[in-house]
């Protein structure tokens, strides 16, 4: 048990890293493209990029900001 | 598409992986038993072919389209995690990750390790501590040159520019002696995030089902682009710390 719990936590660190909403935003990103793509017959080619700035952003922001408060205190 | 790309992209994300295995390898020989080392590095080499020789005809018989959303989207969240901690690091919000000190470490336990024989190997722990180093980092030059190398559908160039890698890292090493801590990890770590990022955006789209205007070439486009928006998080985040630091100044002053 205690074998399989490290076998799943290395995974976990090896795919999803530091912040799962990063990986969260990529795979909700493609979805979306393919969804635009597909069914509604848009070549979305730019959405993945938006996407990927944004959740950069928005993971450096959410692990900076308490950071930044602390720093005012 | 031109191959150069390519080449160099493997070229980069394989020295990081290379200077990684070398910093343990050189820690262990150095303080422990050269020997020892050797055959650890030489079975790690063994084991990473039989695993290659098995693993890789196996991906390329993969259809393209599944793999390349699959492999994208590693590729992009791989990408923007080595791009986070670049640009936590470049903002001094993050320590360094410090070859140097990272070699000290290694050196520190090697030398508090007892020595012990087993299996025809003089020094046991200088063998596993060299054959995990190198078989770890390697299994990562590994997956590089398969992902990029059958995505592009030129293996070939993928393997030329691991192998560059492989025998830069090398002949450096062995000139200094010591880890290659001229190198500039974070900014490598910072370019090999950048392009981790770009191919993982381009092939998971084109994995989706996006056609790139230019196809291929839109990666000549996509990769400064990239570069810059992760540049402009580090401006971002270094005007943020510098306008809270009179704040606190101010604050400071009144009491």
């Amino acid at each position: 048990m205690r074998y399989l719990k490290s076998f799943g936590a290395f995974w976990y660190d090896f795919i999803i890293g530091d912040d799962w909403h990063v990986a969260a935003l990529v795979a909700a990103g493609l979805g979306l493209t393919a969804l635009l793509t597909h069914l509604a017959h848009v070549n979305a080619w730019w959405l993945l990029p938006l996407v990927a700035f944004a959740a950069l952003a928005w993971s450096l922001h959410r692990a900076t900001k308490h950071r930044a408060t602390d720093f005012r205190e | 598409m031109n191959a150069l790309p390519l080449i160099l992209t493997v070229f980069v994300a394989c020295v990081v992986e290379a200077v990684e295995a070398l910093t343990i390898v050189l820690a262990t020989g150095i303080t422990r038993e050269w020997k020892s080392t050797f055959q650890g590095m030489a079975a790690a080499l063994v084991a990473l072919a039989v695993i290659t020789a098995a693993v890789g005809p196996a991906i390329g018989h993969l259809p393209l389209t599944p793999l390349r959303l699959v492999v994208g989207a590693l590729l992009a969240i791989f990408g923007l995690q080595w791009l986070r901690k670049a640009v936590l690091r470049a903002t001094g919000y993050k320590a360094l990750h410090d070859e140097a000190s990272a070699y000290l470490r290694e050196v520190t336990a090697a030398r508090e390790a007892a020595v012990e024989r087993r299996r025809g190997v003089s020094d046991w722990y200088s063998f596993t501590l060299a054959f995990k180093g190198v078989l770890l980092e390697g299994l990562e030059v590994v997956f590089i040159v398969i992902t990029f190398g059958d995505n592009q559908k030129n293996i070939g160039g993928a393997v030329i520019g691991a192998a560059a890698a492989i025998i830069v890292v090398t002949v450096a090493g062995i000139a200094v002696k010591a880890p290659l801590t001229k190198v500039p990890e974070n900014w490598m770590k910072f370019a090999v995030g950048v392009m981790l990022t770009s191919f993982g955006v381009f092939w998971g789209a084109e994995g989706a089902g996006v056609t790139w205007p230019g196809n291929d070439a839109a990666l000549l486009v996509l990769v400064p682009v990239v570069a810059l928006a992760a540049a402009a998080n580090i401006f971002w985040l270094r005007y943020r710390k510098v306008a809270a630091a009179p704040a606190k100044e101010s604050e400071v002053a009144a009491r």
